[in-house]
């Protein structure tokens, strides 16, 4: 078996646990809530993490496009991007995956074979992670500007009713 | 080498389980995670205590020297005065219903954050002065000492609490976090702890017209303004009084929708509606903002206010007041107008001059909800509407907190919608997310500093998320609402979470649809947007706004 079978084989155990790692990143009372609530609608955040988890593994383990990369990790890290992380928090989430995928290695072959079997495939994937992660990293400043271009907005828009009184043109819609 | 963080380190480095308890917890103060001191300027206008320069930032807060006898004392004075303070003290039995139903706590994830806990702040000092348990056995009875740390931890969460009430509709004994942070926030702005966003707004109310601090000159301008804006795109134009003694009807709107789009566009709508019934209303300079932020600070506060209204119905000789769409005025309206300023023997019971109708619910108060008005126009077939003229809208409707939750406003919003735009585009959002569960915008209460917006999104998440579900599922392209701050925060909250949503005010699409005998031939909207049908002429004409 390689890996990416692997991989693939075992694609919900190992999306459901990168969800629990990420989970716990939360304060403790926060975690049980997460785990807990699975209406989408009550729990807002358990649900799109899941959601942009579920589809950067499968992003990861079949072909996709960048910019679908790119949409699922925006999933995640809007909502973390102002939350009450460090930008190094907000998207160290990424890295877990590999730790989440040897885990699995480990107790599914349980001592039967080797994980170095898979060591180059292995480099291979982490490679991908640092890809990953380096994508983050713009989705994340993505968020951060664009938090500022609102907070522009916003004061532009408080008083834009008496701007358009005064003739001074602006850009509603 | 040089020590790196691992990634699982740097994840958990703030959120492993606290070693110490959440007594022991101090709150960080992060830029965008809380509301800015108020100036002394606005304290001294209004005569309230301990003006001074501060910062929350600082690590002294300058307060006052005997600052712990006045709050101990405020605290004491209140649990006598308000009932319901010294039950919800009492009977809370952490059940947990509440835990999860605040969205500051979902859309945070601080556990402080949840109503239980966020109640515990105050409990815990309430047990140690007031109750003999807390007194004797300190903090093995969930009591602690009242100290300046508690005062920064109840200034960074009692302004995270935005006052909607969702927590009380899941308590099974009702406790009310909303009548705890009210209560709160009185006792931190007895020790001159208050926020500018509120003060400054209070502070041009109570000197001016409204929260913005415009002159009657001014608003009265604006108004004129919304007037010459409905003659260009109806043909029609809505006259409008000022001042005017002997009228039936005093008007009163949130100044939201004078100054701000998308406000304003409701604000042409009001003034449509009234033109086409020929009412016979005026607006006040004096008692010209609906809104009443002297409510998020103290009930003291909020009457001073709120005396406005009737002082300025009683100076008009007018029969009745009608409000337009607003949020946590129709809480004060509804729950404490009367015995504040009460009673208003000098008006009376309303009713509708064109259909005839009662509005016996207004009996006690004298004030009508707009949404309630126009929708029994509507039910006696007194409006003439055309809803292809809101084709382009395909809507949700956001039951603001405080019309849902504190009068029970459901229906007539929603019968208005679907009479005002075309069968199929009402879609509305899931149950849990609506009616008396409907989430906050995360803005109530003061919250809509820009110095806040991170916050503020954390808090409106769980309502972006379920905008975004019929967005995602039905195509859906705008957000109805009834409520001032509502309009003002869903833009840059749903640019943020949910892209390519617009806002609007139920009053709009009214004066969109009316069909007035003496209009122009109506190829746009109230601004200016293309009706459906419509594009090319307006493209060949430029579109643009003159």
């Amino acid at each position: 078996m390689n890996l990416i079978d692997f991989l693939r084989e075992h694609e919900a155990a190992i999306v459901q646990r990168w969800c629990d790692l990420i989970f716990g990143t939360y304060a403790p009372e926060t975690v049980q809530f997460l785990k807990k609530v699975k209406n989408r609608f009550d729990n807002p955040v358990a649900y799109q993490t899941n959601e942009g988890v579920k589809g950067l593994y499968k992003a990861l383990i079949y072909d996709m496009e960048t910019e679908q990369l790119s949409n699922y990790l925006d999933e995640v890290i809007r909502i973390r991007a102002i939350q009450d992380f460090s930008p190094a928090q907000a998207v160290a989430f990424i890295f877990l995956i590999k730790n989440v995928v040897r885990e699995q290695l480990r107790e599914h072959f349980k001592g039967e074979v080797r994980i170095d079997q898979f060591s180059q495939e292995l480099f291979d994937f982490d490679c991908r992670i640092d890809g990953l992660a380096l994508l983050g990293f713009n989705v994340y400043m993505n968020r951060r500007e664009k938090l500022h271009k609102i907070r522009l907005e916003e004061v532009k828009n408080k008083v834009s009713g008496l701007l358009r009184r005064t003739g001074m043109s602006i850009d509603y819609h | 080498m040089a020590k790196i963080p691992t990634p699982e380190e740097l994840s958990n480095i703030s959120f492993q389980p606290p070693a110490k308890g959440w007594m022991d917890t101090k709150p960080e103060f992060k830029e965008g995670c809380y509301c800015n001191a108020a100036s002394p300027k606005w304290l001294e206008w209004l005569d309230y205590p301990y003006p001074r320069n501060w910062s929350v930032r600082d690590e002294d807060w300058k307060l006052p020297a005997n600052w712990k006898e006045i709050l101990l004392e405020g605290f004491d004075e209140r649990l006598g005065r308000f009932r319901t303070l010294k039950l919800f003290m009492d009977i809370c039995v952490r059940c947990g219903a509440c835990a999860d139903k605040c969205q500051f706590f979902i859309g945070s994830g601080d556990p402080k954050n949840m109503p239980v806990l966020r109640a515990e702040l105050m409990r815990s000092i309430y047990r140690r002065y007031f109750t003999t348990a807390g007194k004797v056995l300190g903090k093995l009875a969930g009591a602690r000492p009242l100290t300046e740390d508690v005062i920064k931890e109840w200034y960074y969460y009692l302004y995270q609490c935005s006052e909607c009430r969702r927590c009380s509709v899941f308590c099974p004994y009702g406790i009310d976090m909303a009548d705890l942070t009210i209560l709160g926030r009185e006792l931190l702005s007895s020790i001159g702890l208050n926020i500018e966003w509120t003060m400054a707004s209070v502070g041009s109310c109570y000197e001016t017209v409204g929260h913005i601090g415009a002159t009657p000159q001014a608003y009265k301008d604006m108004i004129d303004f919304f007037a010459e804006e409905n003659e260009r795109v109806t043909g029609v134009y809505t006259n409008v009084t000022y001042n005017r003694k002997g009228a039936e009807i005093l008007f009163i709107v949130p100044s939201g929708d004078y100054f701000a789009d998308p406000g304003t566009f409701n604000y042409m709508g009001y003034l449509l509606l009234f033109e086409y019934l020929g009412l016979d209303y005026t607006i006040s300079t004096y008692a010209a903002e609906g809104g009443n932020f002297g409510y998020f600070m103290s009930h003291e506060m909020g009457k001073r206010l709120n005396a406005k209204f009737y002082e300025e119905a009683k100076r008009l000789g007018v029969k009745w007041i009608l409000g337009g769409e607003c949020g946590h005025m129709w809480r004060v309206c509804n729950q404490y107008m009367s015995t504040w300023n009460g009673p208003a023997d000098f008006l009376e019971e309303p009713v509708s001059p064109i259909t005839g109708t009662k509005f016996e619910n207004a009996k006690n108060h004298k004030m009508v909800h707009i949404s309630e008005f126009t929708a029994d126009l509507i039910k006696h077939g007194k409006l003439k509407l055309d809803p292809s003229r809101n084709a382009h809208i395909k809507l949700t409707y956001h039951d603001s907190c405080n019309p849902s939750r504190a009068m029970g406003l459901f229906e007539e919003p929603r019968y208005i919608i679907r009479n005002v735009v075309p069968e199929g585009n009402f879609i509305e959002m899931p149950s849990n997310t609506i009616r008396e569960k409907t989430f906050c915008c995360g803005s109530g209460s003061g919250f809509n500093g820009d110095e806040y917006l991170e916050m503020r999104f954390r808090g409106g998440f769980p309502r972006a998320n379920a905008v975004r579900y019929v967005r995602d599922k039905y195509g859906v392209n705008h957000l109805a609402c009834i409520c001032a701050i509502d309009r003002a925060v869903f833009p840059p909250l749903l640019d943020y979470w949910v892209p390519g949503m617009d806002v609007i005010g139920v009053s709009e699409m009214v004066g969109n649809a009316l069909v007035f005998p003496n209009e122009i031939e109506r190829t746009t909207d109230l601004r200016d947007r293309p009706l459906v049908g419509c594009e090319e002429a307006e493209e060949e004409e430029g579109g643009e706004i003159e």
